[in-house]
């Protein structure tokens, strides 16, 4: 009885997004109050009848009912409670219906915070929102159903993936999607200005906070991403430029850029338009990256099974969301002239500059991600862009923007000199080159780079936070009452752009990562990264729904053992499927690494030996530079409903 | 010139010099590292030189795999078919969970001496059911499967099965 309440209970989702569309969209111009306060209703009501939904699909997981087609074939009654709810996510169509829920989730959002808003605004803003919901939902109604049901029910399900059963997978989906789908506000709140034809500074305070926060949840969601397939997959790598991570990647790189973007429109009334396409170029990128894969037209390691006959509903929603969006804005462009004005070296062309270089990664991202697909199409040719194609272009045009990223927040808007902005960042430039120095001695020399631009980002991020604290001019204490006086939206900026280098530590450190494959029987031992590890004992160990083969591996250095792995095999029945679980030991900057890969028929250990440098800096600077995004939006002036123009102006002196 | 105009100057000239800095070095890369797809049967007709790398897709052959030691490292040696011609692989590091034998993979390397495929990377797909699209296109230009005619033949028996000499 339940799924069937949560199958009507999307109908009715349907039926209320296409009202909250269309009333939305078409209601400020009826000039009819009625029709601008019903749009926030319709978006309330929409969001609690797909809520109502999910939570219905969630209650046959955690009973099992194996009466519904998706809990058999992606749950089993021995699945522990936490997959039977995360498994939910884990299979396309309720995955299809988590990103229904939070777009409505983000719908629910504007309707309540956004009452500051023109009621109009707001209105169209719901009304875009409809419209998108509205299109996807029907696809989940009519071809992707998670509440079908199955007659007869199998008596234990077909149970989960053994590799999803994670907690970092868990939550890496919610994560994730949450990130892609906040880009839908930014937007919608693009298209409604478009319809309005208007865009002004207000515009970009109100993009702003929700491209922060998708930006961040993204970043995280990514970062949690390359996490788990690092210590999950047991192959040591963070980033394999599959299609799924490159989905991923295009809308942060663009997401990024927007929000950077944003702040000129904010401050300076300049790059309106650009800003405008940016918004939908993101969400663009979001939608389409999540649908390429799931539709299977971009071949991935990682994409779930096949379906397609969900292609085509999907390609022609891709193609009325984005075409549509970008027809509108051909349309409507010229009436967005810029009135900000500013010399070639400023704060604006710093941030044009981000901005350009951002996009060309992009592009060439994007590029290498459809080229196979498309060669297949038109010239039925098989090939691949692999590792190398990125590396190659990304890596170079990545360059210029490390560098500028130490440049830019020190530089002043509209027009400002590039002398004194060199003298105070001797110290972060002396930083670099000791680094690059001490690396490239070494005969490191990609290291040395990497290693040397990380150093510059962070040291260049703390110099403009101890010049703005004045730190050592004036006492420590004075200094600490500054910072907490800064505006919060630029420590986030510098939180950001430090998470970035530390990032960037991380990548460039992981160059230097030194890996063996041996065989070892019981006793023997072998040497690897300065390190003796020898494979002590193989034993069988107990597990909840698997059994598992655990080797017992020491690792020690001059002074003695100083630890041990436990890296196991685990057999899961219900599947017949096997999957390493990797034992990592960390100590915040290098990580030992260990996979059991096989157990040979002689009695030894395949394993597998990592010795990772900085691998941990990785997703610390991701969690930083989300962290960074979520302290720039507590920053007072995102919060204030109607900001005191001298507050802003004082931020554009500081 | 106007201020303006010459800001517009500069602007059109970074982006400009920016997206030609993209393309030369997507165009560079392109060409030296684009990986072409190449099943067993296609490999022995016209086999690539020497060191150049491409991806072999096919059928991992059932009772090909063994495993070598030379001191304490591993060799895995196995033979990717498509029914029509098998291809000997050797790897070095860890399979993939799924790889076995009878199931679809595909292995990324070069030829090296002596008519055998050296792997840096072996794949294969999360999902036993799944068969990867490179695959699924080599069996059908292998005459093993047409879609036509139902779902494809089990993956286990794919190297065993007769096929008309020349299809």
């Amino acid at each position: 009885m339940i799924p069937e309440l949560g199958h009507f209970a999307l109908a009715c989702a349907v039926a209320l997004a296409f009202a909250q569309g269309v009333v939305g969209i078409f209601g400020p111009s009826l000039r009819d109050a009625r029709a601008l306060y019903a749009a926030p209703l319709l978006a309330c009501s929409h969001f609690a009848a797909l809520a109502g939904s999910f939570l219905a699909l969630v209650w046959a997981g955690v009973v099992s009912d194996f009466t519904v087609e998706n809990i058999a074939d992606f749950s089993s009654s021995a699945t522990p409670l936490l997959y039977r709810i995360t498994g939910i996510w884990g299979n396309h169509d309720g995955s299809m219906l988590l990103w229904c829920v939070i777009l409505s989730l983000c719908g629910l959002a504007v309707a309540l915070f956004g009452g500051n808003l023109p009621a109009s605004l707001r209105a169209r803003v719901l009304g875009v929102l409809g419209l998108i919901s509205g299109g996807f939902l029907l696809f989940t109604l009519t071809v992707s159903n998670p509440f079908t049901r199955l007659w007869p029910p199998p008596l234990h399900g077909a149970g989960m993936n053994p590799i999803l059963q994670d907690p970092g997978l868990a939550f890496h989906p919610p994560v994730l999607y949450t990130g892609y789908v906040g880009f839908s506000v930014a937007f919608a709140f693009a298209i409604a200005a478009l319809i309005e034809g208007r865009v002004d500074a207000a515009f970009g305070r109100w993009v702003r906070p929700w491209a922060l926060v998708s930006w961040c949840f993204l970043t995280g969601g990514i970062a949690l991403g390359s996490w788990w397939s690092y210590y999950t997959l047991g192959w040591g790598g963070y980033w394999f430029w599959d299609p799924v991570e490159n989905a991923a990647l295009l809308p942060w790189l663009t997401g990024t850029a927007l929000l950077h973007c944003s702040i000129v429109v904010e401050k300076r009334e300049a790059l309106k338009a650009w800003t405008v396409l940016l918004a939908i170029a993101t969400f663009s990128l979001s939608l389409s990256g999540t649908f390429l894969v799931r539709s299977g037209i971009l071949n991935s390691v990682h994409s779930f099974a096949e379906a397609p006959n969900q292609g085509l509903f999907i390609l022609a929603l891709l193609a009325i969301t984005i075409g549509g969006s970008l027809l509108l804005f051909a349309i409507r462009a010229p009436v967005l002239a810029a009135s900000g004005i500013y010399a070639p070296i400023s704060r604006e062309s710093a941030l044009v500059l981000n901005n350009v270089f951002l996009c060309a990664i992009t592009a060439v991202v994007f590029t290498g991600t459809l080229y196979p697909p498309f060669a297949n199409l038109l010239f039925g040719v098989q090939l691949s862009v692999g590792a190398p194609f990125f590396n190659q272009t990304v890596l170079p045009l990545a360059a210029p923007i490390i560098i500028a990223m130490g440049f830019g927040p020190l530089l002043a808007w509209k027009r400002a000199d590039f002398a004194p902005v060199l003298q105070r960042l001797y110290l972060a430039g002396g930083v670099a080159a000791v680094v690059f120095l001490v690396m490239a001695a070494n005969r490191h020399i990609i290291a040395a780079l990497g290693l040397a631009g990380g150093a510059w980002v962070v040291m260049a991020a703390l110099t403009d936070l101890a010049q703005r604290t004045r730190l050592f001019r004036v006492p420590l204490g004075q200094s600490a009452a500054r910072f907490f006086t800064l505006p919060r939206a630029s420590i986030g900026a510098a939180l950001g752009h430090i998470g970035f280098g530390v990032t960037v530590l991380g990548i460039a450190g992981m160059t230097l990562a030194v890996q063996s494959v041996v065989v070892l029987q019981p006793g023997q031992s072998t040497k690897l990264g300065g390190y003796v590890w020898t494979l002590q004992d193989i034993h069988s160990a107990p597990g909840p729904n698997y059994t598992q083969r655990v080797a017992d591996i020491t690792v020690a250095d001059k002074s003695g053992v100083f630890l041990r792995l436990h890296p196991s095999r685990r057999f899961f029945a219900a599947q017949g499927t096997i999957t390493n679980d990797a034992a990592i030991h960390t100590n915040g900057f290098n990580d030992l690494y260990a996979v059991f890969a096989s157990e040979l028929p002689g009695g030894g250990a395949e394993l597998r030996l990592n010795e990772q440098p900085m691998a941990p800096e990785i997703w610390i600077g991701g969690l930083i530079m989300a962290l960074g995004g979520f302290f720039s939006l507590s920053d007072r002036r995102l919060r204030v409903g109607a900001p005191a123009r001298k507050r802003v102006a004082a931020a554009v002196a500081s | 010139m106007r201020p303006p105009k010459r800001r517009r100057l500069y602007l059109v000239l970074a982006c400009g010099l920016c997206f030609s800095a993209a393309v030369a070095l997507g165009l560079a890369a392109f060409s030296s590292s684009l990986t072409y797809f190449l099943s067993p049967r296609q490999l022995v007709a016209k086999p690539p030189p020497t060191g150049q790398s491409f991806r072999l897709g096919g059928i991992v052959q059932v009772g090909s795999v063994s495993t070598t030691l030379s001191g304490t490292t591993p060799t895995t040696h196995f033979a990717v078919t498509d029914g029509q011609a098998a291809v000997n692989v050797i790897y070095t590091g860890v399979l993939p969970d799924l790889f076995r034998e009878g199931q679809g993979v595909v292995a990324i390397g070069s030829m090296g001496p002596g008519g055998v495929f050296v792997a840096d990377e072996v794949l294969a797909k999360h999902g036993a059911a799944y068969m990867p699209k490179d695959v699924e296109q080599a069996l059908k230009e292998a005459g093993k499967w047409n879609p036509k005619f139902g779902p494809p033949p089990a993956a286990s028996t794919w190297n065993t099965m007769q096929v008309k000499a020349g299809s």
